[in-house]
């Protein structure tokens, strides 16, 4: 063993799964002066990883998972450490037999093979199985098994000879040190070991259930909970033993018990995610010293396991009176939103996490952070969803890790709709008129921690005044109401209310406030004070990061509003390039200021009595930002419409919120004013306007040549992305953002569906799949009905030669297909904008 | 005022255990400031006296019965405790074996008074004795202490004191007692030996040879093999090797498969996965060939030999035949 | 055949031990619990005599209520009853706990027939004080073997072997008998899993015990001193033979 270095460029801490691949990736990316230190011994330390059940099923209805799953897949493969076993999730349920069906759209989606089996056909593949408690099966040929372990030595190894990577095992982290950089910036400079201080430029986190414990010695958060998932390995029994090979049959999971069954020699492991949730702070989880078995096998608790014992019996009654040999209370990560925590800490500069990921896409993650460190954003795949940016303040506690880990254990093999909303942990931010909201009845939906209402029961009335019905199918009607049809068409006949206090709002001040700006921002923000500019931010490879406004409200201030998905990484993100000199201060002003939408042909009308400022298009232009006074309360107004009429965003203090809401519905009361929830300002009038959705239509791998978004020049100053923007702007745009409609939406049983906008594909008239030369698959980015247009509504990417109005298409929705036809590349409604412009 | 101490032998030669239980006793002894007895018991013991006086033995005691014709445990314990009533001892011991600890039971048992199993170290104050004594196989300390009026017995944890002879040797005078043993006493005492050569398992062999993944194919453990039938033992297997197909599952030592306790465990290309290591570490000593030095069965292990095992067991076999020629 | 086995529940802990801040105890915060592995191997022979001779296996423990654990385990992998003699202390000495026992295997035989076989471990996982069954044995006057690492039983006797270096004694005993078993004496099964939900259903008879604690009183628990780094490197690849060879002759392993 070499002498314990004093300095490293990059010091990984962890050798699981993650550490190893990291490492391995750094070093393919031409990272040098490696050092990856591990508290437990080699080859297995003793984290979830040594006790991983080692499957990849590769079919996810979320697309980062997904794909990131796929391509760790095939990196297993590359090693050759992989053998493809083959799987099948079996069904008990009608319920879930619809879910198979939604496996087998996201199959497609991804381009999966995948079949559905009736039950003798799965009885074909696993002759132990009763085919009699089932329905059916999806069988899905490439799902694999791997050697973590040895695929982690592999990766270490390569690190180790192509770029000199220092080992240390049984080396473990006692702190780790930052300093005040340039700009009084905190940032990492050493790791204190029981071996010795190394002073390092980045430390990478990649410590699995322990990972937030060390994060917290530099003073960073990163939110996840150890949790455990119950395995029993029983055996032997003589059909796994004869097949003479670590697995022979295909997995099974049993998804309605929430278990499976893995072949793992002459033995069947038996997983379970349906005990309850039994969460463990890292400080309870016990050195390799202390465990009986390693630290992340926890002592069994079999009360927790009986259900699943008997439902695994009923599925292969050759279990029962197989021996149980080993059986472990198994510590995973989970995260509050179930995504990994991957990218740099938000606390400190160049301390990085590469946590919560799971042995299925562990090196695939990987890679996405070596990616993400070398090239400041990833390039295999967007990972927005990952980015440990995104969370806020609020979701970094342990009462809401916790809470969420609860809440979400459950979830695992469970059916989860694309808008199931959480119980727990509900109203940690609200806006100024909640109670308000809650007498009329408001439907909420948490957008991260914040609440908004979605629709309005008060608003019921409309259903009836419109004939609108509830949709036939309940999984097409959950977490959805006609009211929100109703709000939407009161608001184009007369004009609807908008809570948006869940803008996310920012401040840039300072001498080189509008320089640095300029440098985040794709379009032009030098511009008149007064005016706003909407705007996509670039990744260095010129794929989107972000998608928002930013108004120039002064000589030297800029204000930034985003959405309420994007502040933590925007907000970030816009800290990470902050100019070092002092000449630009970066404020959060989301709770000092709240934000009404004020939309529809009488808008003007309503808001005409509470102000005596000049609203027509020459006092209050499209586009503008004017300090004005309604009912008394000073105000700001941004004429700006994201559903289609005309209107304002409305900006005031937080505290006079309630007054500015109070007159506005007051004025309108005999304008038909409603308040309008998120499902007419999120969904159904954004659609109808084929306005794009940063995380839904945009993301890192598509450019705003591609979105639609490209302006016909491209400014002078200097800013993220630019050399590749103009780069992509010479080449050849592949494939362009289209609205597409929905020609019948019949089902073979003669129901009307209604896709979610969950990534269904969107496939030529003979079934096939669209892709692009990049490997980007055409699927569905959102989805909702038009109430104003009557049809419903997709919006996908397209290649050029389809992305023309009037070309028919396919779409896949639980497994069945529908004609669609491309309706534009721009608006499907009032393409001209007049209503804009009235 | 006495100490008495039972000494095994064989045939008249004591046991090493034995000679530890004199070199504690007799410290012991004269920190309470009480006589050395030795205790000696069947047939041979005469041959033992000069070693036992050299060892500090100031009186030894021969214990002779018609059916003391072997070891028997009750037997043994009714005969010491007449003794000890004999001589009005003040305290009991014996080296903390298998045997010495049945027997110090049986003189507990039948007195009816504490006995305290394998202890480092005694203090023996006059009112109480105060003692550290072994819990979880000496993985814990136990400060204890014994009260009790009548006679004092304890066991010396074995191995934990070198047993030394006594700076001048003792009187060592012999005197025999005869106790009075009821006939069923026989009932326990050995009445076979058997030498065992047949029919060693993984779980009760003295040796186990292991092989893991680093052994590379099932033709590979052929030398593993060799070496096991030279030492009297037998091959085990790590998990990957069963999962390889190379070795039965009956070979795999590790939680889900056998738990070994052999007098050495030689494990070979052995990561020492923890399910592995659950099912070695009962091993008295354990000896790690590996490659790489970091390896869990490495540090874990007391001796290691860093290097190929392909190449390191054909030299040990080499070895073995040279020694033996 | 009638057979009784006493077992007792203990933690299983890693490596490294951990103890209370009390020091009276070892902090089981995190740990699971098991029965002493020679009590396991014991309640494993019983219930393979009871198999082979239509026997009936009583398991009788000491211990805290949770002990019940214990009791359902070696439901789940064979035994017919189950006695529990819940305590509140941490452990009972020795003496305690032999007076304890012996009290409650007499009213079981006084209730149901004598034990024609009482099985003991050689001694705990924990506490090791290698007498309990000594005790229980002589209490009861029967006779008793420790350390058994082989059973034969006929009718009236049972043959015991005890392992000794290069082979066995054999003990022939009369029944009723006592016995010390030894780890290796077999390989104890796992439960099944029918044998585990089963189990759920067994039924346990708890009875408080009563008996004067013993003389041997606990003052403290304490880890011994760590060595430091205890892998002797005998040496880089086949130089180092003569040095293993050494060791093997050291161990007397060499014949």
């Amino acid at each position: 063993m070499s002498e314990f270095p004093t300095n490293a460029k990059v010091v990984v801490i962890g050798a699981g799964i993650v550490g190893n691949c990291l490492v391995g990736h750094l070093a393919r990316l031409g990272w040098t002066d490696l050092v990856l230190i591990e508290k437990g011994p080699l080859p297995n330390p003793g984290g979830s990883t040594g006790h991983a059940s080692n499957f990849i099923f590769p079919v996810d209805h979320n697309k980062e998972m997904a794909l990131l799953g796929e391509q760790s897949a095939d990196q297993y493969r590359d090693m050759d450490l992989s053998v493809d076993s083959g799987g099948i999730e079996v069904a008990r349920t009608q319920e879930r037999m619809d879910e198979l069906d939604r496996r087998m759209t996201s199959a497609k989606a991804w381009g999966i093979e995948a079949h559905l089996l009736s039950p003798s056909e799965v009885k074909e593949l696993v002759p132990f199985i009763n085919e009699e408690v089932i329905l059916g099966g999806f069988y899905c040929p490439t799902v694999s098994v791997v050697d973590s372990l040895e695929t982690g030595t592999v990766m270490r190894k390569e690190a180790i000879e192509t770029a000199g990577c220092q080992v240390f095992a049984n080396t473990e982290v006692l702190d780790i040190e930052t300093t005040q950089g340039e700009g009084g910036v905190t940032t990492v400079s050493a790791v204190v070991t029981d071996k010795g201080r190394i002073e390092a430029e980045y430390v990478v986190v990649a410590c699995g259930v322990w990972s937030n414990r060390i994060a917290n010695m530099a003073g960073a958060t990163i939110p996840l909970v150890p949790t455990v998932h119950q395995m029993a390995d029983v055996g032997p029994m003589d059909i796994l033993a004869e097949t003479n090979n670590e697995i022979g049959y295909p997995i099974v999971r049993d998804m309605d018990t929430f278990c499976y069954e893995r072949q793992s020699s002459g033995s069947m492991e038996v997983g379970s995610y349906g005990h309850r949730a039994i969460l463990h702070h890292p400080d309870e989880i016990p050195s390799n010293q202390e465990a009986a078995l390693s630290p992340t096998e926890m002592p069994f608790t079999p009360d927790d396991f009986d259900d699943q014992m008997e439902t695994a019996i009923e599925l292969m009654d050759m279990l029962g009176d197989a021996e149980i040999k080993y059986a472990i209370n198994g510590l995973l990560s989970l995260t509050p939103d179930g995504m990994p925590c991957l990218g740099e800490t938000i606390e400190v500069r160049n301390l990085w996490s590469a946590a919560a990921v799971w042995v299925k896409e562990g090196p695939g993650m990987a890679q996405v952070v070596a990616e993400w460190m070398t090239y400041g954003y990833p390039r295999v795949i967007d990972a927005h969803g990952a980015d440990l940016a995104r969370f806020y303040e609020g979701e970094r506690s342990d009462e809401h890790i916790w809470s969420r880990a609860d809440e979400s254990f459950i979830k695992t093999y469970g059916i989860v709709h694309p808008a199931e909303q959480w119980e727990g942990r509900r109203n940690i931010d609200v806006g100024p008129y909640f109670s308000r909201q809650q007498d009329l009845d408001a439907m909420f939906f948490q957008a991260r921690t914040w609440e908004r209402p979605q629709w309005y029961g008060a608003n019921a009335d409309l259903v009836e005044r419109y004939d609108l019905s509830e949709r036939t199918v309940e999984w097409d009607n959950r977490w959805w109401s006609p009211i929100t049809v109703g709000e939407h068409l009161n608001l184009r006949e007369n004009c609807g209310l908008v809570d948006l206090s869940a803008f996310q709002i920012y401040e840039l001040e300072g001498p080189g406030a509008v320089q640095y700006a300029d440098y985040l921002a794709v379009n032009k923000v030098d511009v008149a004070v007064g005016r706003s500019i909407y705007t996509p931010w670039l990744t260095p490879d010129g794929g989107f990061h972000s998608d928002l406004t930013m108004m120039r409200t002064a000589q030297d201030k800029v204000r930034i509003v985003t959405g309420v998905f994007d502040g933590g990484r925007d907000s970030f993100w816009v800290n990470r390039h902050m100019p070092l000199d002092g000449s630009v201060k970066f404020t959060n002003i989301t709770k000092q200021v709240t934000t009404l939408g004020l939309w529809g042909p009488n808008a003007p009308t309503v808001l005409g009595q509470l102000t005596d400022a000049d609203l027509s298009q020459n006092g209050s232009p499209y586009g503008s930002v004017i300090d004005v006074e309604i009912a008394g309360l000073p105000c700001t107004l941004f004429r700006v419409s994201y559903v289609g009429d005309t209107g304002w965003e409305i900006y005031t203090n937080w505290a006079n919120g309630p007054a500015l809401w109070d007159a506005l519905m007051a004025a309108g009361a005999d304008q038909g004013i409603r308040p309008t929830g998120g499902g007419v300002y999120g969904t159904s009038g954004r659609l109808e306007k084929g306005y794009r959705l940063m995380g839904a239509e945009l993301e890192s791998e598509y450019n705003p040549l591609e979105a639609g978004l490209a302006r016909p020049k491209v400014k002078a100053a200097d800013f993220i992305g630019k050399e590749a923007y103009l780069a992509a702007r010479e080449g050849t745009t592949e494939v362009a953002m289209c609205t597409l409609t929905v020609e019948d939406q019949t089902d073979s049983q003669g129901r009307q569906r209604f896709m979610q906008g969950g990534n269904e594909p969107i496939l030529t008239l003979d079934g096939g799949r669209i892709v692009d030369s990049h490997g980007r698959a055409s699927r569905v980015t959102t989805a909702g009905f038009g109430p104003t247009v009557g049809k419903h509504l997709l919006m996908s990417y397209l290649p050029t030669e389809l992305a023309v109005p009037g070309t028919d298409l396919q779409v896949m929705y639980m497994n069945e297909l529908f004609p669609v036809k491309v309706g534009s590349t721009g608006a499907i409604f009032d393409p001209e904008n007049t209503r804009l412009k009235s | 005022m006495t100490l008495l101490i039972l000494c095994d032998h064989d045939r008249g030669t004591l046991a090493e255990a034995s000679l530890e239980a004199l070199t504690f006793g007799r410290q012991l002894a004269t920190d309470a400031g009480i006589a050395c007895h030795a205790v000696v018991i069947g047939q041979g013991a005469q041959e033992a006296s000069a070693q036992l006086a050299a060892y500090g033995a100031e009186t030894i005691h021969v214990i002779n019965h018609e059916i003391l014709t072997d070891f028997g445990p009750e037997a043994w314990g009714e005969a010491l405790t007449q003794l000890v009533r004999s001589v009005d001892a003040s305290a009991a011991m014996a080296c903390g074996t298998d045997r010495g600890n049945e027997v110090m039971a049986q003189v507990a048992a039948r007195l009816n008074v504490p006995f305290v199993a394998n202890c480092l170290d005694v203090t023996p104050n006059s009112e109480q004795w105060e003692m550290t004594r072994v819990q979880w196989g000496g993985s814990l300390l136990e400060d204890a202490t014994l009260e009790t009026d009548g006679a004092k017995i304890v066991s010396v944890t074995h191995h934990s004191c070198e047993a030394t002879p006594a700076a001048a040797p003792a009187a060592g005078t012999t005197t025999v007692f005869s106790p009075e043993l009821e006939s069923a006493l026989s009932r326990t005492v050995v009445t076979d030996r058997v030498v065992l050569t047949q029919g060693i398992t993984l779980a009760t062999a003295p040796v186990v040879v292991g092989g893991g993944r680093g052994v590379g194919s099932a033709e590979a453990f052929a030398p593993l093999e060799e070496l096991a039938a030279a030492l009297g033992g037998v091959v085990g297997c790590s998990r990957a090797v069963t999962n390889n197909g190379w070795r039965p599952h009956s070979d795999q030592v590790g939680q889900t498969g056998t738990r070994i306790a052999p007098q050495i465990y030689i494990a070979n290309g052995i990561s020492g996965a923890i399910q592995h290591w659950v099912g070695a570490m009962a091993a008295k000593n354990i000896l790690a060939i590996n490659t790489d030095a970091e390896a869990n069965m490495v540090t874990k292990a007391g001796h290691a030999v860093i290097g190929d095992l392909h190449k390191v067991i054909p030299a040990i076999l080499e070895e073995i035949e040279r020694r033996k020629g | 055949m009638r057979l009784l086995v006493c077992v007792k529940r203990v933690p299983a802990p890693g490596a490294r031990i951990n103890i209370t801040a009390d020091e009276q105890a070892v902090d089981s915060a995190h740990l699971g619990f098991t029965t002493s592995p020679h009590e396991e191997c014991a309640l494993e022979e019983a219930v393979q005599i009871a198999e082979a001779h239509e026997g009936q296996v009583t398991v009788l423990t000491l211990g805290p209520a949770e002990a019940e654990e214990q009791l359902r385990y070696a439901a789940s992998v064979g035994g017919n009853h189950f006695v529990l003699l819940p305590i509140t202390e941490v452990d009972w000495d020795a003496q305690r706990t032999a007076a304890a026992l012996t009290q409650a295997i007499s009213d079981l035989e006084e209730a149901e027939g004598p034990f024609d076989l009482v099985l003991f471990g050689n001694e705990s996982a924990d506490a090791g004080g290698f007498q309990v069954g000594v005790r229980v044995a002589h209490a009861l006057g029967r006779p008793i073997v420790n350390g058994i690492k082989g059973i034969d039983v006929a009718e009236g006797t049972v043959t015991a072997r005890r392992e000794i270096d290069g082979g066995f004694e054999v003990y022939e005993i009369p029944t009723p008998a006592v016995l010390g078993i030894k780890e290796g004496i077999n390989l104890p099964r796992y439960p099944t899993m029918k044998g585990r939900l089963a189990s759920k259903k067994a039924v346990i008879e708890a009875t408080e015990p009563t008996a004067e604690p013993g003389g041997q009183k606990r003052r403290r628990l304490h880890r011994p001193e760590e060595a430091a780094s205890t892998t002797v490197i005998l040496g880089e690849g086949p130089e180092a033979a003569p040095a293993v060879v050494d060791l093997l002759e050291e161990l007397g392993v060499l014949s």
